[in-house]
């Protein structure tokens, strides 16, 4: 059985590249199974889809554990431990990852023995978040890797999957599908099928006798925001919201009130926004009377962080690095 | 038809549109809303016939189907979770009424803590309530079993509600192959809606939901409504035959997956009873003789074909994704008194929790609940009910909870640590 993951965000066609190799791997003979996992939807939250093809009935289902193939649309998950990409992942793995940067590094920086390679980007991009049609990119690569589906396979579930969205939309989707395709011909059917878990010599699972616990531990309590400080939901933000102070007209409370996550704080009459957990929603943005807060796409803010730290800004070197 | 890939949210749409039916009262909710999606694109298209209003909520939703279906037309709807809940009063209310419908509800954990993921507790908490239900595995027997619901609920034996449970995500948003049955041959299955003398004009107005005085009066009523749902083993066969005559596709009351030489079997409900069928397949691999024995209809409670199929085993090894608070698991409890002082009974019925609000069960823990259970047969000691839950992920949880220590004594300074030097330690098993 091929066990496929695609991590990416929301917003960047995850599930429709799930959708896109299963269908090309139903029309190429496999049984199989794809779904996508989310929480609360959001643009920009961390998710994955899955892809499972049997040339048999699929009883597993749900996360992938011991997976053969890993895409990651967006190598900011990888610091992201919720994100949960490298999840079982060992030296039969393949890891696809869009990245400007060598497989080399990751591999050194992840300390992982898995096969490593860089998703081929067809268009230059100075973000790679911004490559187009990045769902249908990683399904054409992840459809050569697998090397059992052909390239006519590939165009029609394009055709067959995005078919509402129209003509136009579908050939676009198609022409970067085709390139990831053709780019990764060296490493046609790198991809190979793991096995189930043995039943004999398993690993015992390690339960434990869940303790009692006073209710005031054990009841589902949050009483200030500290979990959410705790969260870096910054890391989700694709756009940055600037307040120009020279248009800010010190009202202090429209835009901290309107913050749906509280990241906008007034102190002295001055708005300051929290970044390690602004996520950019662009709330802000809409509501500020005097238009005095501006929309920034985050990787151009990060560029103009790294030429000149915001005074006071820890983590300006740190996510500019990222 | 060849089959093609459909979530089981889509199919349970397909089952609706393939029964014809009338009137689809709506009200959205995660993990469902495809469901309706779907059903208000094709009648909004003309593709399907029929009419879908969308209710405030659950509780007019129900109602509204209810009404519906005391008029005579063939109803479906679909909910989940604290939809279910909130619908709870109706539900019993229309099943009283004796209302022949078909409810689909796609299984989610209830609150708090609120959770989007896959748990029974919602599902089972309307099993009194005199709807039938029929549980799902996978994503082709969601669609096949909304035809059978229409069938069970229509039949003047039973003439009730029936719900239709699919769980969430690992069925409503996984896409499987499903076959979709010609209509004309759906139509031989099951024709039109004769509803007989179930019928309502606003010149011969008629009053379905009647108070009386007394326990004699209700208990005739409600014992009923108990005969007929007990009637639907025998219905339910018939038309499950009938189904695989025409479909090819067995859909017993009670599915036995390699049960005949099993030595100890496997019991649970819904979608993750097909990780059972695979780690049977990898146990059988491995020279044991395992099965899996589920029932998809749960209520009326199939328990002669349960005695048959685990007569005679060593054990049974019951999963529960389901928690009675205070008691344990349902389906163990259940299971239990149907089987008490009966001849062939295994001595040896293990019990454990797992997949509370989604938790995966992993290959390795049906395995070693197999181990258990061997040993449990072998010593003649039965362990208590365990929940499945790792050192792992308590780490995970007292992770979290370090951090609400932070945020308590940023909010309540000075009252000291949540958790004292006199809470018990998580200690290894075995």
């Amino acid at each position: 059985m091929f066990r496929i993951r695609i991590h990416g965000r929301g917003g960047q066609g995850i599930k429709m590249a799930s959708r896109v190799l299963g269908t090309a791997l139903f029309q190429a003979g496999y049984t199989v199974q794809d779904a996508p996992k989310y929480g609360a939807e959001r643009r920009g939250a961390p998710i994955f889809s899955s892809v499972r093809a049997a040339r048999e009935t699929i009883n597993e289902r749900g996360t992938i554990y011991r997976p053969d193939l890993v895409v990651v649309a967006d190598d900011t998950l990888l610091a992201v431990p919720a994100a949960g990409t490298l999840l079982g992942i060992d030296g039969h793995t393949v890891v696809l990852v869009n990245s400007h940067e060598p497989a080399d590094t990751w591999c050194h920086r992840l300390n992982i023995t898995a096969r490593l390679l860089i998703l081929p980007a067809c268009t230059e991009v100075e973000d790679r978040a911004d490559l187009p049609h990045i769902g249908a990119t990683c399904a054409g690569a992840a459809a050569r890797l697998l090397g059992v589906i052909a390239r006519a396979g590939l165009l029609e579930a394009i055709a067959g999957e995005l078919a509402d969205l129209g003509p136009d939309i579908v050939a676009e989707n198609q022409a970067s599908a085709l390139a990831a395709f053709d780019a990764m011909a060296d490493w046609q059917g790198a991809v190979t099928e793991g096995i189930a878990v043995a039943a004999d010599n398993y690993v015992v699972p390690d339960w434990i006798e869940l303790p009692f616990d006073d209710a005031r531990m054990a009841a589902p309590d949050i009483r200030a925001c500290a979990n959410s400080v705790e969260v870096r939901t910054g890391l989700w933000r694709t756009m940055r919201p600037i307040i120009d102070y020279d248009l800010c007209k010190r009202c202090w409370w429209v835009c901290s009130t309107f913050c749906p996550d509280s990241a906008i704080a007034v102190a002295e009459d001055i708005p300051v926004i929290d970044y390690d957990h602004c996520k950019g929603c662009m709330v802000c943005v809409g509501v500020c009377p005097p238009h005095a807060i501006e929309g920034v796409p985050e990787y151009l803010a990060q560029q103009q962080d790294k030429l000149q730290p915001a005074p006071g800004d820890a983590n300006a070197t740190e996510t500019a690095d990222r | 038809m060849p089959p093609k890939l459909l979530t089981g949210n889509a199919a349970a749409a397909w089952g609706a549109r393939l029964a014809a039916v009338d009137y689809v009262p709506a009200f959205p909710i995660t993990p469902q809303t495809e469901i309706i999606e779907i059903l208000g694109a094709w009648l909004d298209s003309g593709e399907m016939p029929g009419r879908m209003v969308t209710l405030e909520s659950e509780h007019s939703m129900i109602t509204a189907a209810g009404a519906a279906a005391a008029t005579g037309v063939r109803v479906f709807s679909a909910t989940s979770s604290q939809g279910l809940l909130y619908a709870m009063e109706m539900l019993y209310t229309v099943a009283g009424w004796r209302a022949p419908f078909v409810l689909v509800n796609v299984s989610r954990g209830l609150s708090a803590p609120i959770t989007l993921e896959a748990d029974h507790n919602d599902v089972l908490a309307a099993r009194d309530s005199g709807f039938l239900q029929l549980h799902c595995a996978d994503c082709q027997e969601v669609l096949d079993s909304v035809l059978l619901a229409y069938r069970l609920a229509e039949d003047p034996l039973i003439r009730l509600p029936v719900l239709v449970n699919l769980d969430g995500f690992y069925l409503s948003f996984t896409r499987e192959p499903v076959s979709l049955p010609e209509a004309e041959a759906v139509r031989g299955f099951l024709p039109p809606f004769d509803p007989r003398d179930i019928r309502f004009a606003a010149n011969a107005p008629a009053s379905q939901a009647v108070a009386v005085l007394g326990g004699g009066p209700y208990s005739y009523f409600r014992y009923e409504a108990h005969l007929a749902a007990l009637n639907g083993v025998a219905v339910y066969e018939r038309v499950a035959a009938e189904f695989n005559t025409l479909f090819g596709r067995q859909r017993d009351a009670v599915e036995c997956y390699k049960t005949i030489d099993a030595e100890i079997v496997f019991y649970m409900i819904g979608s993750f009873s097909t990780k059972a069928r695979e780690a049977v397949d990898r146990l059988r691999d491995a020279g044991q003789k395992v099965g899996l024995v589920r029932p998809r209809l749960l209520r009326p409670f199939p328990a002669g074909h349960v005695l048959t199929a685990v007569a005679g085993k060593q054990g049974i090894i019951v999963i529960d994704q389901n928690l009675s608070i205070g008691l344990g698991g349902i389906l163990y409890t259940e299971l239990l008194a149907s089987l008490y002082d009966k001849p062939g009974a295994p001595p040896v019925v293990t019990s454990f929790i797992g997949g509370l609000g989604g938790r995966d069960i992993s290959p390795q823990e049906f395995y070693h609940m197999l181990t258990i259970t061997r040993q449990a047969i072998a010593s003649g000691s039965v362990p208590p009910p365990r929940l499945l839950y790792t050192a792992g992920e308590l780490r995970e949880i007292r992770k979290l909870q370090a951090i609400a220590q932070v945020e308590r004594e940023e909010t309540a300074p000075g009252q000291g640590p949540i958790r004292d030097s006199n809470t018990a330690q998580e200690t290894p098993r075995e």
